[in-house]
């Protein structure tokens, strides 16, 4: 542990990334103190105003704050994030470990599945199944979790394969150790690093994925306001009204990008060997 | 190699009923259905008979392994059947309609990725730690966290508003029909431009960085330690050497990572009013439109399958020490 610290902290870019991811998390937390107006309060005589000391982000077509929006914007972006992700990654330890541990057809069965969902265009997919559920913060959550358990899958799979031919858990076996008590104390432990890594590159995935989704109008839907369809009504005005279309993608920017970092600077200060075997860093509608 | 290519479609079957399965299951599982749009207002009495009615003209009524069997033997004979939108056209007409555009898009997209990835790749890991290594690797950070739809909205307002230099939708002018042959053509390319420009960026970031992985692990194997000590020019080890061994990890990631192309090219439509399929699923999903969603889902499996396939005998053609199929 004071390894990592110490290879963690060598690592400036990374530092710098964890910083903002915290600081984000603050602002997310705290939206209604840090929020000058309310977020969803329309003002028609403020319709479309440029930026000013009052409305540092300027307002919107309703003439509602940019910058308490996007405050609120920031709880939508990360509870998704994270939840999306613990639901996948729930999933993928429960079936990597169960096609690791046990091998055979089970385990055949599932690396097929992974295959088989990994061929796919994820993002036709999300759409269709978004189609005949009613969008919500709830539905985009589960759907994403729901359609991004592979790589996890794989990554547990991959360290059960190799953690249960080493002598501590052939010898607690050895001493009578249940099926279950050996996975759960023994190998699990010992295989959560890459998960880790594969969990702080995968936040920034969900993101996108939500963001994406949001701004095609399939995502949260209005009023809640979110970093994706607050780009979806500045589409309609980016002729009058640059600024709408302007500052949440820089939102969007900068958390994906310092996720991103601290996720790298993580799995380096790890183990430099996971370079190549943990996940890659999240790439566009995974 | 042609076995080869025979058994690996004869997979495919499998896994693309797998996928349609799955798909036609939650489609169907899902809360809500398309007669809630078609039959209109739910609280008259005659559209609850209304619907019934459109329940059993598409059989909606049946039993979803039924509904799945009969929508599979149809699929087998090239019936997808006809879209549930008021024009009522076959499925397969509204797809070939926009299929041509959004391959042009995904295949212009990869040869530019490419023909601008694998010089960028090789550069930055020749000269690692050099001022253009780190020029691109700021680039492929800022490329990975980038949503696309937002730097398609810069470009327009900068290139198509502020500036007026590019169209920002569709892919014909308003005047299209009265111009000249080559004006015309000029026109249609000026048209893909930015949806290019965009549907780019995100994965040139990635195979920039791939091809520089691959390459700075090629640099350090022994073969181009004896390539360079019998005397060969650098540009020899390099260009040669080097470079068909650090692309054979880049083929494979090409076929994973078409899925995510494809799939980018729902975004790029829909922002450009480019008519293609990404568009087209787009407004499946607005109108619960079952037979184009399905139509699009196969459609769009079995273009991916197609393509994996394209990467794997690839692999075989520039590894030379992979000969598919063939036993020495």
């Amino acid at each position: 542990m004071k390894d990592f610290w110490r290879a963690f902290r060598r690592n400036r870019l990374a530092v710098v990334g964890g910083v903002v991811v915290i600081v984000l998390v603050v602002l997310a937390a705290f939206a209604p103190l840090f929020s000058p107006w309310d977020p969803n309060r329309p003002d028609v005589k403020k319709i479309l105003a440029d930026p000013t000391r009052s409305h540092p982000l300027g307002t919107d077509q309703l003439g509602r704050d940019v910058l308490s929006r996007m405050l609120f914007g920031a709880r939508v972006s990360l509870a998704v994030g994270f939840v999306s992700v613990g639901i996948a990654t729930a999933i993928g330890i429960v079936l990597g470990a169960l096609a690791g541990y046990n091998g055979g057809s089970f385990d055949a069965f599932i690396m097929r599945l992974v295959d088989l969902m990994l061929v796919f265009p994820r993002f036709f997919l999300l759409l269709a199944v978004l189609a005949f559920l009613r969008p919500s913060i709830w539905t985009i959550m589960a759907v994403i979790g729901l359609t991004g358990w592979m790589g996890v899958t794989r990554l547990v799979r991959a360290e059960f394969l190799a953690l249960k031919e080493r002598e501590f858990v052939v010898w607690s076996q050895a001493i009578g150790a249940s099926g279950y008590r050996v996975v759960w104390r023994h190998i699990l432990p010992n295989a959560m690093a890459p998960v880790l890594v594969a969990m702080t590159l995968g936040i920034p995935a969900a993101i996108l994925t939500e963001s994406g989704l949001s701004f095609l109008g399939l995502g949260v839907q209005p009023p809640y306001a979110t970093w994706g369809n607050i780009l979806n009504e500045g589409k309609d005005t980016i002729e009058i009204g640059w600024w709408l279309s302007f500052y949440p993608g820089v939102a969007i920017l900068v958390t994906v990008l310092s996720y991103n970092l601290l996720g790298e600077g993580i799995r380096d200060a790890l183990d430099p060997r996971l370079r190549q075997a943990a996940g890659r860093v999240a790439t566009r509608k995974g | 190699m042609l076995t080869y290519a025979l058994r690996r479609i004869l997979f495919a079957i499998p896994l693309l009923l797998g996928i349609t399965f799955l798909s036609f299951a939650i489609i169907h599982l899902a809360p809500g259905e398309p007669t809630d749009l078609m039959a209109g207002d739910p609280r008259l009495e005659a559209s609850a008979q209304a619907r019934q009615l459109l329940r059993e003209m598409y059989g909606l009524d049946k039993p979803i392994h039924v509904q799945y069997w009969s929508w599979l033997t149809r699929l087998v004979r090239l019936d997808f059947g006809r879209s549930f939108s008021p024009d009522g056209r076959p499925v397969l007409v509204k797809i070939a309609e926009r299929l041509p555009v959004t391959l042009l898009l995904n295949i212009v997209e990869l040869l530019i990725i490419i023909a601008l990835a694998v010089p960028i790749g090789v550069l930055s890991a020749t000269r690692q730690y050099s001022l253009f290594d780190k020029v691109t690797t700021v680039f492929v950070f800022i490329g990975f966290a980038t949503p696309d739809f937002w730097l398609a909205l810069l470009l327009m307002i900068l290139f198509g508003v502020q500036l007026g230099w590019l169209p920002i939708s569709g892919l014909r002018s308003m005047n299209w029909e009265y111009l000249s042959f080559w004006h015309q053509q000029s026109d249609f390319v000026a048209h893909l431009v930015l949806p290019i420009v965009v549907a780019t960026f995100g994965g040139l970031a990635g195979f920039s960085r791939y091809m520089r992985q691959s390459m700075l692990e090629v640099v350090r194997q022994e073969y181009i330690q004896s390539a360079r000590a019998k005397g060969l020019a650098e540009r020899v080890v390099i260009g040669k050497h080097a470079l068909r061994n650090a692309m054979l990890p880049i083929v494979t990631i090409l076929g994973l990572s078409l899925p995510g192309l494809i799939g980018g090219s729902v975004i790029v439509e829909s922002i450009f009013a480019i008519p293609g399929m990404g568009q087209l699923m787009v407004q499946a999903v607005f109108e619960r439109d079952y037979p184009v969603i399905m139509g699009n889902l196969v459609i769009v499996a079995v273009l991916t399958l197609v393509a994996n396939l394209i990467a794997d005998l690839a692999y075989g053609l520039v590894d030379p020490r992979i000969r598919v199929g063939r036993r020495r």
